[in-house]
C-alpha cells in the first residue's frame, strides 16, 4: 500500500498521506515532503527531537512539516525517516534521524506549508468519491486499513 | 460562479453573497478559460469578502489558483476599516526582478557557454544555504533595517543601484524585533543565494524596442546585452509569513471562506507588526539582489575587463504597500496587496526615480524559462483602472506533476539549447517542471496588458543563456 501520492496543481505541489493511525499519517506526512525535495537516500547519521503544538489537527500537522523546512534552512539537516511520533490531543512530539542536507543533491525547493486545500480525516467511513478516490490507484491508496488521511498542497 | 464582460480583455464578477466589493478580471477571451480551469474565481470572490476592501477584488492577466490571494491578485484596503493578511502578500516576500542593462551587444558574448558556467559556480543558487557570505545576527539585523542600502553601504556596489529600485532598496517601518529567531535563523546562511524553483538568472539580448524614445530613458537598445535576477527573500520571508499566519490564528478568528486568508486589521498591535516584519523580509530580498548584482558584475569582468552593467530597475512581485490613490474622486492613502502582480506607475508619482520620472516606471515582467521578457512602461490608465497594478509574468498553466511526465529535464536542455539558449541548472528535475510549455504565452499575457492599458509595451529580451537553481 502506498503512503502518499502526489496529486494535480497548476503551480504547486499537492500530495495525501495516508495511515492506519494519525501519528502514521503525519509521518507519511514528512516522508512525501522529504520525497519532494530530495530524492537520495539519506544516511541515519543524526537525531533531532522535534517537540510542538497545535490548535487543531491542520493546524499541528502544518507546525510539524514547518519544522522539517526550519531544520534544513537552519540547522543544514535532511530527515531519512521518523524514530518516534507520538500525538496526544494537539500535541506532538517526534524523534527523527537524517544526515547533513549539503551532503545530498537536492531536486526541488519547498517554500512553505500551505493551508490551503489541507485537511486531516478520519476516512474509514467516508463515501467512496472523498478526494482522490475517484482514481483507481488511489483506491488502493485510501484503503480499509487507513483510518487518517491528509493532504497538504506545499508552495514552492 | 457568473461573470460579465465589461469590455474587451476587462471581466467582473457582480458583487454577490458575503462579497463586499465586485471582482474584476484582467483577460483575454482566449485566457479566460485558463482562470476558470481552476480555483481562481472563488479566491478572488474570497478576496472580495474581507472587512475595508475598496472598489474591488482584481486579477491581472496572468493570474492563477494560490493560497489565499489568487496569484496574479490585487487588493486595496481602507487603513481604518480594512486589514493585512499574510495571505495577500505569499510565502515569498519580495520575491521581485531586477534588470541590468550592460555595454555589450550580442556578437560581444562568444562563449556564453563558458560564461553561463562561470555564473553558476560564483553565485550560490539552489535548495538550503549559500556559502559566500558568513554574516554575524547584528550584521543580519542590518540587512533588515536597510535592504539594498546595507549592501551598497557594504561595498557590494553603488548608490544608483539603490535608487532603481522600488522604496530605494529599503522598505520603511522595518523593525528586526518583530522577526522571530526561526526566521532569522533560516536567513542567516541564506542571504546572497538565488534559491530554487522558478527563480533564474539570466543573460538576454534586446530584440524588439515598441517605444524609442522610453527606451532611450531606460537606456536600451536593440542589440544590447542585458542581465534578469528573479529571486526573493528566501526561508526568512516563509518563516516570517507562517510566523504571522499563526500569530493571526490565535487573535483573530480566520476567515470562514479560506483559512490562508486570516488576517489582522491594519492598525491593530499585530497588524503593525506583520507590515513591519514583512518589511524586514522585503529588505532581505533587496540586498539578496544587490549582492547577486555585484558578484555578477565581478565575474563577468574576467570576460569583458571594460564591463558597464547598471541597474535599469528593481521591481516587487509581493508585496503590501502603503500608497496614495484616488477614490471616487478623493485622494486617500491605502494599504495594497499584490500577490504576484506589479506595480505600474504612470509619469509624475514621486515614488518613481528622478531619471524616470517624467515617462513613467520601468515595469519588468520576466517570462518562462526560454521565452521572452518584457520591458514596459507604467500608466496613468493603470492608476485609475487597477490601483496602479499589472501583471508579474507569464503565469502557470500546468501543474507540476504534468510537466514532469511530459519532458526530462535533459530534453528541456536540448530543446533550448536548439533554440540557442543555453542552460545551467542544480537539478535536472527542477528543469523539467520549469519547462516553457507549462506556463502561459508571455506574449498573450503583455498583449492583454498593452490593450488595456496597465502598463505600456517599451522592449522585449530574448534569453541566450540561463542559469536556475
Amino acid at each position: 500500500m502506498k503512503k502518499y501520492i502526489f496529486l494535480p496543481h497548476t503551480a504547486d505541489v499537492k500530495f495525501q498521506a495516508s495511515g492506519k493511525t494519525i501519528e502514521e499519517a503525519f509521518e507519511n506526512s514528512a516522508l512525501a515532503l522529504k520525497e519532494r525535495m530530495c530524492n537520495a537516500k539519506i544516511k541515519a547519521k543524526k537525531e533531532k527531537k522535534i517537540e510542538i503544538s497545535g490548535r487543531d489537527f491542520e493546524n499541528l500537522l502544518y507546525n510539524f512539516l514547518e519544522e522539517f523546512l526550519y531544520l534544513l534552512d537552519a540547522e543544514d539537516f535532511i530527515t531519512s525517516k521518523i524514530k518516534s511520533i507520538k500525538i496526544s490531543k494537539f500535541k506532538l512530539k517526534a524523534i527523527v534521524v537524517g544526515d547533513k542536507a549539503s551532503n545530498y543533491k537536492f531536486s526541488n525547493d519547498v517554500k512553505a506549508i500551505t493551508y490551503n486545500e489541507m485537511f486531516v480525516k478520519n476516512t474509514k467511513n467516508l463515501p467512496a468519491n472523498f478526494g482522490a478516490t475517484k482514481s483507481k490507484k488511489a483506491n488502493d491508496f485510501v484503503g480499509e486499513k487507513n483510518k487518517y488521511t491528509t493532504q497538504v498542497v506545499l508552495d514552492v | 460562479m457568473e461573470i460579465k464582460k465589461i469590455s474587451d480583455n476587462i471581466y467582473e464578477m457582480p458583487k454577490s453573497g458575503k462579497m463586499n466589493v465586485p471582482a474584476k478580471i484582467f483577460v483575454s477571451e482566449n485566457m479566460i478559460k485558463n482562470i476558470k480551469g481552476d480555483k481562481a474565481l472563488q479566491q478572488i470572490k474570497n478576496v472580495a469578502m474581507m472587512p475595508g476592501i475598496l472598489k474591488a477584488s482584481m486579477v491581472m492577466p496572468d493570474a492563477h489558483q494560490g493560497y489565499g490571494f489568487p496569484i496574479g491578485g490585487v487588493a486595496a484596503f481602507d487603513i481604518e476599516k480594512g486589514v493585512i493578511s499574510p495571505g495577500g502578500v505569499g510565502y515569498d516576500i519580495n520575491c521581485s526582478v531586477r534588470l541590468l542593462r550592460t555595454n555589450l551587444t550580442l556578437k560581444d558574448i562568444k562563449n556564453k557557454k563558458e560564461i553561463i558556467h562561470s555564473l553558476f559556480r560564483s553565485i550560490p543558487s539552489g535548495v538550503g544555504r549559500g556559502d559566500k557570505l558568513i554574516l554575524n545576527k547584528q550584521e543580519l539585523n542590518g540587512v533588515l533595517k536597510e535592504g539594498a542600502q546595507w549592501a551598497v553601504k557594504k561595498g557590494y556596489g553603488v548608490k544608483e543601484d539603490y535608487l532603481h529600485t522600488e522604496e530605494e532598496g529599503k522598505l520603511n517601518g522595518a523593525n528586526p524585533d518583530n522577526v522571530s529567531e526561526r526566521a532569522k535563523k533560516r536567513g542567516l546562511p541564506q542571504l546572497g543565494s538565488l534559491g530554487a524553483g522558478n527563480h533564474f538568472l539570466e543573460i538576454q539580448v534586446v530584440d524588439e524596442i515598441y517605444d524609442e524614445k522610453i527606451a532611450r530613458e531606460f537606456g536600451l537598445e536593440k542589440g544590447q546585452i542585458t542581465i534578469m535576477i528573479h529571486c526573493g527573500s528566501r526561508g526568512l520571508g516563509h518563516q516570517v509569513a507562517s510566523d504571522y499566519i499563526r500569530l493571526m490564528e490565535m487573535e483573530y478568528k480566520w476567515p470562514e471562506q479560506d483559512r490562508e486568508l486570516v488576517n489582522a486589521p491594519i492598525n491593530s498591535k499585530l497588524g503593525k507588526e506583520y507590515f513591519s516584519a514583512m518589511a524586514c523580509a522585503a529588505n532581505f530580498a533587496f540586498a539578496n539582489k544587490q549582492l547577486i548584482t555585484h558578484w555578477i558584475r565581478e565575474d563577468l569582468k574576467h570576460y569583458f575587463p571594460k564591463l558597464k552593467a547598471e541597474v535599469v530597475y528593481d521591481v516587487c512581485h509581493n508585496i503590501a504597500k502603503f500608497e496614495k490613490h484616488t477614490i471616487d474622486g478623493k485622494e486617500k492613502q491605502v494599504l495594497i496587496m499584490r500577490k504576484g502582480a506589479t506595480r505600474s506607475f504612470g509619469e509624475g508619482r514621486e515614488e518613481i526615480p528622478k531619471a524616470y520620472r517624467k515617462v513613467g516606471q520601468p515595469v519588468i515582467i520576466p517570462g518562462s524559462m526560454g521565452t521572452a521578457s518584457y520591458v514596459l512602461v507604467g500608466t496613468k490608465k493603470a492608476e485609475e483602472i487597477s490601483f496602479s497594478s499589472t501583471c508579474h509574468g507569464a503565469g502557470r498553466v500546468e501543474s507540476r506533476t504534468s510537466a514532469k511526465k511530459q519532458r526530462t529535464g535533459e530534453e528541456v536542455k536540448k530543446d533550448l539549447s536548439k533554440k540557442g539558449i543555453e542552460v545551467e541548472s542544480g537539478s535536472m528535475r527542477g528543469l523539467s517542471e520549469e519547462a516553457p510549455e507549462a506556463y502561459k504565452d508571455i506574449d498573450e499575457v503583455i498583449k492583454v496588458v498593452d490593450e488595456v492599458g496597465i502598463g505600456k509595451k517599451v522592449a522585449r529580451l530574448k534569453p541566450i543563456a540561463v542559469m536556475k537553481g
